[in-house]
């Protein structure tokens, strides 16, 4: 099965307001899904359509090659945003429920609950109430009661907030070491610099609707709109002169302090790369012509900005 | 199902394991008992007052006839003796001044005291002078041994009731009946509000914990729904339960011991009472009805304050929404205490069919004896009625949960059942 999940143009209603417009996403198998979007663009709706926890007026959602059915929901692990735990429970019988509800035995359960406090190193918290607990500290409970049941699909909204950095990156590796282990991961952020460094495809939705999908490096080059860096030594004006056929500008971004000037340039289509590039050589002397990679922070700002023009966000209200 | 049975586990365990279930439930009956023990401690041990009281007798009649007790002792003083000198007396408690037309007149007497002076005391006096004025006035009539005669008219009249229309006849004792039904009543009251409202602020509780979302990613709303209302109703089962035990053992063993002291006394209507409350199927057979009734209206009523507890984020919010749930519960109340005048009326008959308020009314009725079919309709009637409710509710409950930051309103709540 190439696609684990396939949910196909899902409608969302609430009363005088559409959650979803004929929203699709294709999640591949065992890769790093991310789903971004602004506060209230309908992520979390998605989310728990995907879940089977609120159904889609119109619609389809494909789990694993079939209809998503409840049965469906002991393979899929949800962090949500907004996450909590019975405050009263005890750490441990909290952990055994949750994850009996999940469809494991209470044997199995144990083991595997063993295994990972000893791996975050939180044994000693079993016996504990949960108000006990410092935040972050649940946050971690919480985190093994998502992936106990070591579900084919996890779904983390928003994983790493209330970490410290170095809980933050002990969460990603984890994360990263769960989708090595076969998993597929659907990863939802605000969290620019991370969706760079984990997600292999994205899809963006602002106002209801799916406005950008894609893999993440395909859309960071090609956001870069065929911009380039040039470092070089020599005149900028040689530069300029000689990118003049190719290039529709040629900013000077000044010197390293080394000798070493860089430019920005914008090529007149993807065409035009390699011409510039020996134009290039022959006026200055050429370090590096590197393609401008744009950040996701760039690209969602942009892609958010372009929707909200194009279709006013007070259109969507009914 | 197995998803259902942890739900209920969970809620279940997690409830009685509470200290305050635990003392609650073994408190309550120690609590009733010695409050019991103890107002009978008071009664038979009361201490004697030990008053004295002046008497100063005008008539001359009177005085010589009343006899002190242990608690009141008189002192005759001298009519002419001023009456001022007698009241600045500190050793006497009170004076009572007869007058000395009293025979004639018994309203010419009058009690002085230094203290509020007691009920107890004022009757033990009175009663003592109408005796005395009484077989004064019958010796005036000169009618030999007249006074026997009297005695011997005199009939004590003490009513022992039976039912011809049950298998048995049993002795019946319609103070009794209303007294159970209160019991039974109030009971039923006092668990649904209780019972009903746990479920209430349980769900708010998880909704504001944000637990809920994690809960209802394994399972299905109505399943967490149901489940909590069927733990924290098994909770009020078991209280019910234990307490039920601790009676039908009461009147197994305490109330014949109890009998056998009063037999002693010969007090006629306390034997037939105790003699009802002894009999254990008697007891028994109220309790069985007393718990379908209880999770009936338990039921009913927990899926609506379930209902609203998915519709709110705080208790506050939900003070509105719950007055419309306690309104009926509470006209169950005030027609239950008043059926006992007419438990057959055709008022205490419908309101004992209608599910909001039947479980109540009828528990109110039941120790009356009434035909067994009533019962019955009343009980397939308020069932079904739960299950009409649940799926209104469940459907209620399946939005409410995720509404954040508004305060809904009854029409909202309707338009929420409405949704696919």
């Amino acid at each position: 099965m190439d696609n684990i999940l396939i949910a196909e143009n899902i409608v969302k209603d609430f009363t005088g307001h559409r959650a979803l417009d004929n929203v699709s996403i294709t999640v591949p198998q065992g890769k790093v899904y991310g789903l971004l979007g602004p506060n209230g663009a309908g992520k979390t709706t998605l989310i728990r359509i995907i879940n089977h926890i609120t159904a889609p007026d119109s619609g389809t959602v494909t789990f694993d090659g079939h209809p998503l059915t409840q049965e469906d929901v002991v393979h899929i692990g949800y962090l949500p945003e907004e996450r909590g735990l019975y405050k009263k429970m005890r750490v441990g019988e909290q952990a055994l429920f949750f994850a009996q509800l999940k469809g494991l035995s209470r044997k199995e359960a144990e083991g595997q609950l063993k295994e990972w406090f000893d791996r975050f190193e939180i044994s000693s918290w079993w016996g504990k109430k949960v108000e006990e607990l410092s935040k972050g500290m649940a946050q971690k409970v919480q985190f093994i009661v998502t992936v106990l049941h070591r579900p084919k699909l996890l779904i983390f909204d928003e994983p790493f907030s209330g970490f410290d950095p170095i809980n933050a990156e002990l969460l990603k590796n984890e994360i990263l070491r769960l989708k090595d282990e076969g998993a597929t991961v659907i990863f939802s952020t605000h969290n620019m610099p991370s969706v760079e460094e984990i997600c292999d495809n994205i899809t963006l939705i602002n106002n209801s609707r799916n406005i950008l999908t894609g893999n993440v490096d395909t859309l960071r080059t090609q956001y870069s709109h065929n911009k380039a860096l040039v470092n070089y030594t020599g005149s900028f004006d040689a530069l300029k002169a000689a990118l003049e056929n190719t290039c529709s500008y040629v900013t000077d971004k000044g010197s390293n302090g080394k000798g070493v000037l860089q430019a920005e340039i914008k090529l007149k289509d993807d065409d035009a790369r390699r011409p510039a590039i020996a134009a290039a050589n022959e006026a200055v002397e050429l370090i590096s012509f590197a393609p401008k990679i744009m950040s996701m922070s760039e690209i969602f700002i942009k892609a958010v900005e372009a929707s909200n023009e194009a279709m006013p966000p007070s259109f969507n209200d009914k | 199902m197995k998803n259902l049975r942890l739900i209920i586990a969970r809620e279940y365990l997690e409830r009685v394991k509470t200290k305050s279930f635990i003392i609650s439930t073994i408190l309550m009956p120690i609590l009733m008992l010695a409050m019991m023990f103890v107002l009978a401690l008071v009664i038979v041990l009361a201490e004697p007052e030990n008053k004295v009281i002046a008497v100063v007798d005008y008539s001359q009649q009177i005085s010589p006839s009343l006899k002190g007790d242990g608690e009141l002792q008189f002192e005759v003083v001298n009519p002419v003796v001023p009456l001022d000198s007698v009241k600045r007396d500190d050793q006497y408690d009170a004076i009572l001044v007869i007058g000395s037309d009293i025979v004639e007149n018994p309203n010419n007497i009058q009690l002085y005291t230094h203290t509020a002076s007691s009920m107890a005391t004022e009757q033990a006096i009175t009663r003592q002078i109408e005796k005395r004025i009484e077989s004064i006035r019958i010796d005036s009539y000169n009618i030999e041994n007249l006074e026997q005669i009297l005695k011997a008219v005199q009939a004590n009249v003490s009513l022992s009731t039976y039912r011809l229309d049950q298998a048995e006849e049993k002795e019946t004792s319609s103070m009794l009946a209303y007294l159970i039904g209160l019991a039974f009543t109030m009971m039923l009251y006092m668990f649904i509000l209780i019972y009903g409202q746990m479920v209430m602020t349980s769900i708010i509780e998880e909704k504001n914990n944000r637990v809920l979302e994690i809960v209802v990613s394994s399972v299905k709303p109505y399943t967490l729904m149901m489940g909590k209302i069927m733990g924290v109703g098994l909770v009020a089962v078991t209280q019910i339960l234990i307490w039920g035990i601790v009676m039908a053992a009461l009147s197994f063993w305490g109330v014949p011991m109890v009998t056998s002291m009063v037999k002693a006394s010969g007090e006629m209507d306390l034997i037939s009472i105790l003699n009802q409350l002894s009999d254990v199927g008697y007891i028994l057979s109220l309790l069985g009805y007393a718990i379908l009734f209880l999770i009936g209206g338990y039921l009913l009523y927990s899926s609506f304050f379930a209902a609203i507890g998915s519709a709110v984020d705080n208790v506050q919010d939900a003070s509105q929404l719950t007055s419309i749930a306690m309104i009926p519960i509470f006209i169950g109340l005030i027609i239950g205490l008043t059926v006992s005048t007419d438990p057959n009326s055709s008022m205490a008959f419908w309101t004992s069919m209608i599910p909001l308020t039947s479980p109540l009314i009828m528990m109110e009725r039941i120790p009356f004896g009434i035909p067994a079919w009533q019962i019955w309709v009343s009980l397939v009637v308020l069932y079904a009625s739960f299950i009409a409710m649940i799926w209104v509710c469940a459907k209620i409950y399946r939005v409410g949960i995720f509404m954040y930051g508004k305060k809904p309103s009854m029409a909202e709540l309707v338009r929420w059942a409405r949704y696919k």
